[in-house]
């Protein structure tokens, strides 16, 4: 495959609360954020993911082209799902080698609507959905399927919340404490935040990667797999779609020195590293991960940026990025990053 | 435009206005299957699974690929959602074919459905406060006023978009798949329907359908059965709110032909391409497609409408199938013209097949005429 590094990121201070923004506006800073650090003002394709639904409204995406202030007009696509899925499709749009730089963002605020009973909507509307299975009532069942360890969970959130507060774009969140339940297994503390948020990345491919960035952080492989829906046909303990992406992603063809995970419920953190079969050593969400900010759409491409940022600024060598999306971990996307002293060969098909 | 990529199979659902025998999933099932049994394949031979559709608020299901992954075979593979509202259809069939073209699959199976019938399409897709003034106007409020503009612009007389509506529902008569079937529509007929939208009258407009069309791509060294293949692929978006873009000929519009058109070394339109298949919802965007994709001088489209040549037996036949006014299950209608494109040049359009077609285009729309999508298919190898 083709060389196809990240070369720029970035993200917004992360808000628990609307501030007035609109998307667009929320967008837009990002956006040029990115442009200034590349020297880039347009790229050869661009594309993005969000959801109408957060809004209540349809063509969410619409409007963020005013943001980017698409003229003349561009080759662009939009992708209703996590902005890192909006990455997937440009790099495979770079594959076929007549451009050199992509623009990926995505965007949410889910602080405008009642995120949980929205969640819903997402499960099959004839069989599923009429019975209110809420999203954080079925990631409970995910929980008790598991069935973590307390203190190990407990370790997860405050070590989540505590590298958030030293995060400047995560939300400020105290210590895990107290022992009610949202639903039982899960905690309040369990669950990702709701946060209002957006994010940007560039990718670049051959020559122009190395003339953008210092260390541009290489894709080394690049896969994702759904499973089945019902959440009966699974076993919840486990995560074979996440097993399966890191695999055919490489994951496991060199060490891990940082895995940035699309963990909204602490369980789901021993569920993914255990399907990554991710080292020992590896450090697990440094930016606090989504526990500690969750800009839904948004969140799984910050877990791709925040894993890059790591390479881009020389202080890890390789690292994996995972996002997902559906109920109880039912899509996941893997992607290894890596500097040029990796090997960017054996890039994996997805 | 990376490696070849080819459609093998197309599978579309008979278009009404309520199928209320089947669930979403078991609709678009129906156009899966009939698309890999056109292909001779069967999801076991799938690598990836793409899937567009209009906006979630249609049926009330949000990101709705969550809860069709197993209607589709698609698990324990990747499976993608697009959504770039109107054009999706096409932006679909675009995403799909670039996971060939850039060598990362050697099958894929695209889908695009909308099932109308479960909402209300005027509410689905107007905005409201605090996100935009609502106008409660649907689609047809909205571009009519475009249609005025190109009617002041061009002078095209009053009764072009009705030989429009006329032409396309007679192509719908030969397509067994086609929604709208109305034996002996004429002019008179059009022209005695209730006025919705000045200048659009009810039988200018597009239906509301429920449906859903699939299509397989496939590398080259994947091709079972009889092949259209890819010659250009283009994408183009515009802000919505850019003062001063030209809503009646959008310049995305303009850009995205022009680059389909060097990929596919097309340099007249009206006589290079054999058929195309346009994204008309209304009567009149006919002629001012033919301006925006160069098949006729700027103000002059209406010209090729009224003399016939976009008639089935005209010297560049449009909308063959009837297109998007006889059939419209909104987020499949710009795969059906994809679809179509590719079934004039595998020679499989059935009684609407053009005559030795070679070369169609196929073109959708969205938004407020700022997001286009199309593609070149040949008979022949790039």
């Amino acid at each position: 495959m083709r060389e196809v590094a990240i070369v720029a990121f970035a993200q917004t201070v992360h808000t628990g609360h609307d501030t007035g923004l609109t998307e667009a506006e929320m967008l837009h800073p990002v956006i040029e954020e990115v442009r200034r650090t590349t020297g880039l003002t347009t790229f050869g394709f661009t594309c993005s993911g969000s959801c109408d639904y957060l809004a209540g409204a349809p063509f969410s995406f619409v409007s963020a082209l005013d943001a980017l202030g698409a003229w003349p007009p561009i080759s662009e696509s939009h992708v209703e799902m996590d902005g890192a899925f909006a990455l997937y499709e440009a790099w495979v749009r770079l594959q076929h080698g007549d451009i050199d730089s992509a623009l990926v963002y995505g965007f949410g605020k889910s602080s405008t609507g009642d995120l949980r009973q929205i969640m819903t909507l997402q499960l099959d509307p004839y069989y599923l959905a009429p019975l209110g299975l809420d999203q954080v009532s079925y990631a409970a069942l995910q929980a008790a399927a598991l069935g973590g360890d307390r203190g190990a969970l407990d370790e997860i959130v405050r070590r989540s919340r505590a590298d958030g507060r030293a995060n400047p774009h995560a939300l400020d969140l105290p210590d895990p404490s107290g022992d009610g339940y949202e639903v039982e297994p899960l905690r309040p503390y369990d669950i990702a935040p709701i946060t209002d948020g957006a994010a940007a990345v560039v990718l670049a491919a051959g020559d122009l990667a190395r003339e953008l960035a210092e260390n541009p952080a290489y894709i080394g492989g690049i896969a994702h797999r759904i499973e089945p829906h019902y959440l009966g046909m699974r076993d919840l303990a486990r995560s074979p779609s996440a097993a399966d992406a890191a695999r055919a992603a490489g994951v496991g063809k060199g060490p891990v020195d940082v895995a940035e995970l699309h963990v909204q419920f602490s369980h789901e953190e021993i569920i993914l590293r255990e399907a990554l079969e991710l080292p020992e050593g590896t450090v697990i969400n440094p930016s606090g991960g989504p526990l500690a900010a969750n800009p839904v759409m948004a969140t799984g491409l910050i877990r791709v940026g925040e894993a890059a940022r790591r390479i881009l600024d020389g202080r890890a060598r390789r690292a994996v990025a995972h996002a997902s999306s559906g109920p109880c971990l039912q899509h996941n996307l893997v992607t290894v990053l890596e500097s040029a002293a990796e090997s960017p060969e054996g890039a994996d098909r997805g | 435009m990376g490696n070849r990529c080819a459609v093998i199979g197309v599978g579309q659902t008979r278009y009404t206005t309520k199928r209320r025998d089947v669930s979403i999933a078991g609709l678009v099932r129906e156009a899966a299957i009939r698309a890999l049994d056109d292909a001779g394949l069967t999801f076991a031979d799938i690598d990836a699974v793409v899937i567009g559709k209009a906006p979630d608020l249609f049926e009330g299901v949000m990101m709705p690929e969550a809860y069709l992954a197993d209607a589709l075979g698609a698990a324990g593979k990747p499976m993608m959602r697009v959504h770039t509202a109107g054009s999706v259809g096409g932006s679909t069939a675009l995403v799909g074919a670039s996971l060939v073209q850039g060598g990362v699959h050697d099958r894929v199976l695209v889908v695009a459905f909308e099932k109308q019938s479960e909402s209300n399409a005027t509410w689905a897709l107007s905005t409201h406060l605090p996100f935009g003034a609502s106008l409660v106007v649907g689609a047809g409020g909205y571009f009519a006023p475009h249609i005025r503009e190109y009617m002041r612009r061009s002078g095209a007389p009053d009764h072009i978009g009705a030989l429009v509506a006329v032409k396309d529902r007679r192509n719908a008569l030969k397509n067994p798949y086609a929604h709208l079937r109305i034996p002996g529509i004429d002019r008179a007929m059009v022209e005695s329907t209730p006025m919705l939208w000045e200048p659009i009258r009810y039988l200018e407009t597009c239906p509301s359908s429920d449906g859903a069309c699939a299509i397989v791509l496939s590398s080259e060294k994947a091709v079972t059965g009889t092949p259209a293949w890819i010659h250009g692929t283009a994408m183009r978006s515009e802000p919505l709110m850019r003062a001063g873009r030209d809503t009646v000929s959008p310049r995305a519009g303009k850009d995205c032909a022009a680059d389909v058109y060097r990929q596919a070394g097309i340099s007249d339109p009206r006589r290079d391409i054999d058929v195309a298949e346009v994204y008309v919802p209304f009567s009149w965007y006919e002629p001012m497609w033919l301006e925006n994709l160069g098949f006729a001088p700027e103000n002059e489209g209406w010209k090729l409408t009224e003399a016939g040549c976009t008639a089935l037996d005209g010297d560049i036949p449009w909308n063959a199938s009837g297109g998007v006014l006889s059939s419209n299950p909104i987020g499949a209608s710009g795969l059906i013209r994809f679809a179509e494109a590719a079934l004039q040049v595998r020679g499989m359009a059935g009684e609407h097949q053009v005559d030795g077609a070679a070369t169609a285009l196929g073109h959708a729309y969205g938004g407020g005429a700022q997001f286009f999508a199309m593609w070149i298919v040949g008979s022949e190898k790039p």
